[in-house]
């Protein structure tokens, strides 16, 4: 299956995903202070960034004067080589996929009308609509069945997924998501947290992402953007949030004492690479390995850790996805990673391209 | 029973002079309130005063509004579209900007964040949705326009209302009954019809109930 849609991208008023925010201020008319205060961000096509940060902090704010919702008191936001407030602003819009909390999912319409918003506003043609309305609910996991169904006859997850597919209809270089899973229950939370991992490793898209659930952001992001009263206070990869908080806001919003939160960031593939082979040499992954436990190369150091202890075993035997013996991880190496100071970052798409 | 039966085609003549008369109302009131209701729906401090000048047109006794609009526009049907279409401002306005205010914010912001134009939102996302209100006031403003017409047959306007003014005159309670009887008829075929209308509309806000 081929993601790309046939319509043509060069009638498109941006050509890019790389977004560059230039000293962005927004004061709100009935507000003293300013609810986004200069900040400059600069993100690289085909990211996924997060904005982190408490209630009140800008999030929103900053997300919205993307697609233009709001208008920056001051400062530019640049899409590619183009100032945004330059661009036809429906046209802009159309090609920015915008996810909300409450969905927003239009009631009088089924789920094919819901989705094919966007590409009927561009006048696509019948067919090509039919079979881009199909191949996204597959790509977001709905059955075919629901097409002709409304939005009161979904699920809230299901309803998210279908929020996610009509972002998507037009194949847009860049997507704004606003707390997209806030108000789901924890499974699907999780779930979809995992599906736009994947669709995000699968598609090129930029992705904006806005919540203040750590975790959600520490999980998603290739890099996190952490506002405090509408100031940008660091910009940085979770790893290096993490281990090189700017001050201690920082420090407190993203646990960095915390042993699990650092292990959850590190990928066992890291690991195994970094291991030399003296060590795999003493460690002969084909003496009696098959005893041990046996553990991914997609998964994280965290999962290495619980098995460890739940085993009892000292040491993991590690397997790449087609169940190829890549060495032996130990006690030992879980420490030594910790001790270290860089870190490897976790690959977000090690498993899915695997 | 009897003169209904002996009079036959003068009762359904005004009967249907009564609903045109209805209808014209409904037509002016719709091309008016419409654009008020949106209008207040954008310009919120506009809400209060207007309301309250169409509540207070609607207090004004029907009769003496007839009256007071002869020396403008004459005898007949004129003043009385004309006062009927006022009346019905304040019922029609008001259930349109309730539908129109009550359309969930995150609905309309999502259709503003992909890109639709005003235009377009309108058409597609706020009519639809406040439609089934905007039922309920066409259906107010029928029944209202049903009775209070009757009145109108005073000034001229002709309608079922000549029945009961005859009637009156010359006391003669077959032909008031039989006015009577013609307007409730009127009132619950335009209740009924609309009411199917309204629910139609909010089944396709819904979706239909089925579950598959
Ligand atoms: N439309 C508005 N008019 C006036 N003030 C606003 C408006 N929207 C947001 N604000 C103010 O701007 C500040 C930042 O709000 P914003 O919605 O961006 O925060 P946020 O980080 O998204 O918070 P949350 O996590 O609660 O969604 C807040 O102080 C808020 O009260
Ligand atoms: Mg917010």
């Amino acid at each position: 299956m081929t993601y790309a849609s046939s319509k043509t991208k060069e009638s498109r008023v941006t050509q890019s995903g790389e977004i560059l925010f230039e000293d962005v201020s927004k004061t709100f008319e009935s507000e003293q202070i300013p609810a986004v205060d200069s900040i400059s961000l600069q993100v690289a096509a085909g990211d996924l960034v997060v904005f982190l940060g408490p209630s009140g902090s800008g999030k929103t704010t900053l997300l919205k004067m993307v697609n233009r919702l709001y208008e920056p008191t001051s400062g530019k936001i640049w899409i590619g080589n183009e100032d945004i407030q330059r661009l036809p602003l429906n046209d802009l819009r159309r090609q920015i996929g915008y996810v909300i909390q409450q969905v927003g999912l239009f009631p009088h319409m089924t789920v094919k009308k819901n989705i094919s918003v966007v590409p009927r506003l561009l006048d696509w043609e019948k067919n090509q609509i039919q079979s881009r309305v199909e191949m996204l609910l597959e790509l977001t996991g709905l059955p075919n069945t629901y097409l002709e169904r409304y939005p009161n006859q979904l699920s809230g997850g299901e309803q998210q997924r279908v929020g996610l597919a009509r972002a998507l209809a037009a194949d847009p270089d860049i997507l704004l998501m606003d707390e997209p899973f806030a108000a789901l229950d924890a499974i699907n939370r999780e779930r979809l947290q995992k599906e736009l991992l994947r669709l995000h490793c699968k598609l090129d898209k930029t992705i904006l992402f806005v919540t203040h659930d750590v975790e959600e952001a520490l999980l998603l992001a290739d890099k996190i953007a952490v506002l405090q009263k509408g100031k940008l206070v660091q910009y940085d990869t979770p790893i290096d949030l993490v281990t090189k908080p700017k001050n201690s806001f920082i420090k407190e919003l993203v646990g960095t004492n915390n042993i699990l939160r650092r292990l959850s960031l590190v990928s066992i593939k890291s690991v195994v690479k970094a291991q030399d082979h003296e060590s795999l040499r003493k460690n002969p992954v084909n003496q009696g390995a098959d005893l041990f436990p046996a553990i991914s190369t997609g998964e994280d150091l965290r999962s290495a850790l619980s098995l460890l202890l739940s085993s009892g075993s000292d040491y993991l035997r590690v397997e790449d996805s087609s169940g190829t013996a890549q060495g032996l991880i130990s006690m030992d190496d879980l420490r030594k990673m910790l001790m270290s100071d860089n870190l490897a970052e976790k690959k977000k798409c090690d498993e899915i391209s695997d | 029973m009897r003169y209904l039966i002996n009079n036959l085609d003068l009762v359904s003549a005004l009967f249907i002079q009564h609903l045109q008369l209805t209808l014209m109302v409904l037509f002016f009131a719709l091309i008016i309130g419409i654009p008020l209701g949106l209008a207040l729906a954008r310009v919120k401090w506009l809400q209060g005063p207007v309301m309250s000048v169409l509540g207070i047109i609607y207090t004004i006794p029907s009769l003496s509004f007839f009256v007071l609009l002869i020396p403008i526009f004459g005898l007949g049907t004129t003043p009385a579209v004309v006062a009927l279409t006022a009346y019905a401002q304040l019922l029609l306005v008001r259930n349109w900007l309730v539908g129109l205010t009550s359309i969930n914010p995150a609905i309309l912001e999502a259709a503003r964040g992909m890109g639709m134009s005003g235009w377009q939102r309108f058409w597609q996302v706020e009519f639809p949705l406040a439609l089934p209100m905007l039922l309920v006031g066409v259906r107010l403003v029928m029944l209202s326009s049903i009775g209070i017409g009757t009145i109108a047959a005073f000034i001229n306007a002709g309608g079922l209302g000549v029945l009961l003014f005859e009637g009156v005159i010359t006391a003669n309670y077959n032909k008031i009954f039989t006015g009577a009887l013609a307007v409730t008829v009127l009132s619950l075929i335009a209740n009924y019809g609309i009411r199917a209308l309204e629910q139609r509309a909010e089944k396709s806000i819904h979706g239909s109930q089925v579950k598959y």
